[in-house]
C-alpha cells in the first residue's frame, strides 16, 4: 500500500471526516488521496490560519478535523494555535511537510526548517518526525493520542519520507 | 446605529441559532446583551470567526450565523473565496461594517473608505450578498435564514462601542457548553 493511502486510511479509521489542505509539492500525493475519499470532506484553504479556523468549527460541529500543510505555516499559525486550538483545548492533527531537511533542493526552505522544531517545542506541541517510510506505521497511534489529549499534534514528514523531493 | 444597538435588535433572532461571534467588544456586547449556550465567543484569534462558522456549518445541519466585523474580515480576506467556493446553505456571514477597528480604539478601516466588502464578496464568487442599512439588519437576517441559502450580509452602521464587561468564562467552558448546544 502507498504511504498516501495508508495515511488517509488511518485518518478515516480514526473518525476524521474533515481535512483542509494548503499544498506543498511533497504533499501532492496525499492531497490527491484525501480528495478521492468519499468519507472525507476536503476543503482547500488559502492560508493555514484560516484552515485551522475551519477545523475548529468542524470539531465543534461534531466532525473530527485535520490540517495538511507545509512547515512554513508554523510561522503563520502561532497565534491561532495558542489562542484558538490550545486555549479552547481542541484536538488537531497537523500533517506537515517538513521542507528544508535532508534531500531538500531549495535553500530558502532551510531557513524555516531550522526554526520548526524549536517553535513547536516552545508551544509545547507534541511533535513526531517521519524520516523513513516505515515511520508511517506510527501514524494511527499518533492520531489516537491526539484525540485522547485534545491538543494540536505535529507530524513532520521530510523529503526522505516522501521518497525524495528533487530526486523523486 | 452602533453595533451594540444592532445586536440588541437582532438578539431575538440570534437566540435560537448557533452563533460564532467575533473577538473583542462584539463578543463582550453579545455576551452582556443575551448570553446563550448557542453562542461561541472568540476570546482571541482576530479574523477567524467566518472560518470557524463555515467549518461548523459544514459539519452539521443547523443554521450557523457568524458575526464578523469589517476589520476582522479584512485581516482574513482569503475567507471569502473559500466561502464562495464551498456553498453551505446553513451558513450566514453577518459582517457588521462600522468602518472602524472598534475593539482597538475605532481606528478607520479601508472598508470605511474606498473598499466595498460587498463587492469584494461578490467578486470572490459569493452568490447571495446583501448590503443593508443598520435599521434593516433584523429583516435581512431573518430573510436570509428563511431563504435557506448561504448568504453574506454586509451591514453598514456607525462606529462606536458599548461599555461591557470582559468575558471571564473559561474558554474550555465556552467551547464545551457550545458543543453540547450544537448536539442538543
Ligand atoms: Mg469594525
Amino acid at each position: 500500500m502507498s504511504i498516501h493511502a495508508k495515511i488517509v486510511d488511518d485518518f478515516v479509521a480514526n473518525g476524521v471526516g474533515f481535512i483542509t489542505t494548503v499544498p506543498c509539492k511533497q504533499l501532492a500525493g496525499v492531497i490527491d488521496e484525501v480528495e478521492a475519499r468519499p468519507e472525507i470532506h476536503h476543503v482547500p484553504s488559502n492560508k493555514e490560519d484560516e484552515g485551522m479556523g475551519l477545523c475548529a468549527g468542524s470539531y465543534m460541529g461534531g466532525k473530527r478535523a485535520a490540517i495538511i500543510m507545509q512547515n512554513t505555516a508554523i510561522g503563520v499559525t502561532i497565534n491561532t494555535l495558542a489562542t484558538l486550538i490550545q486555549y479552547y483545548r481542541m484536538p488537531l492533527p497537523m500533517l506537515i511537510s517538513y521542507r528544508g531537511e535532508l534531500r531538500e533542493p531549495v535553500a530558502c526552505q532551510v531557513e524555516m526548517a531550522v526554526h520548526t522544531k524549536a517553535l513547536l517545542a516552545q508551544l509545547n506541541i507534541p511533535t513526531y518526525h517521519f524520516h523513513n517510510q516505515s515511520d508511517v506505521n506510527e501514524f494511527d497511534m499518533i492520531l489516537k493520542y491526539t484525540f485522547m489529549c485534545n491538543k494540536p499534534v505535529a507530524i513532520l514528514t521530510d523529503a526522505n519520507f516522501w521518497g525524495g523531493y528533487g530526486d523523486q | 446605529m452602533i453595533r451594540s444597538e444592532i445586536l440588541k435588535e437582532i438578539a431575538p433572532i440570534l437566540r435560537d441559532q448557533l452563533v460564532v461571534c467575533n473577538i473583542g467588544i462584539p463578543s463582550q456586547e453579545l455576551h452582556a446583551i443575551d448570553d446563550q449556550p448557542t453562542n461561541f465567543y472568540m476570546l482571541g484569534t482576530m479574523g477567524l470567526a467566518s472560518s470557524i462558522g463555515l467549518g461548523l456549518a459544514m459539519a452539521q445541519p443547523k443554521p450557523v450565523i457568524a458575526i464578523d466585523g469589517d476589520g476582522s474580515v479584512l485581516t482574513n480576506l482569503c475567507t471569502l473565496p473559500t466561502i464562495a467556493n464551498n456553498v453551505t446553505d446553513n451558513y450566514i456571514l453577518l459582517i457588521i461594517d462600522n468602518g472602524s477597528y472598534g475593539s482597538t480604539g475605532d481606528q478607520p478601516t479601508y472598508a470605511g473608505k474606498k473598499t466595498s466588502l460587498a463587492k469584494v464578496a461578490e467578486a470572490c464568487g459569493c452568490d447571495n450578498v446583501v448590503e443593508c442599512r443598520d435599521v434593516d439588519t433584523g429583516r435581512v437576517l431573518q430573510e436570509a435564514l428563511d431563504s435557506k441559502k448561504m448568504t453574506v450580509i454586509v451591514c453598514k452602521c456607525d462606529s462606536g462601542n458599548a461599555t461591557m464587561p470582559v468575558i471571564t468564562m473559561d474558554p474550555v467552558v465556552i467551547r464545551d457548553r457550545f458543543m453540547k448546544a450544537v448536539q442538543a
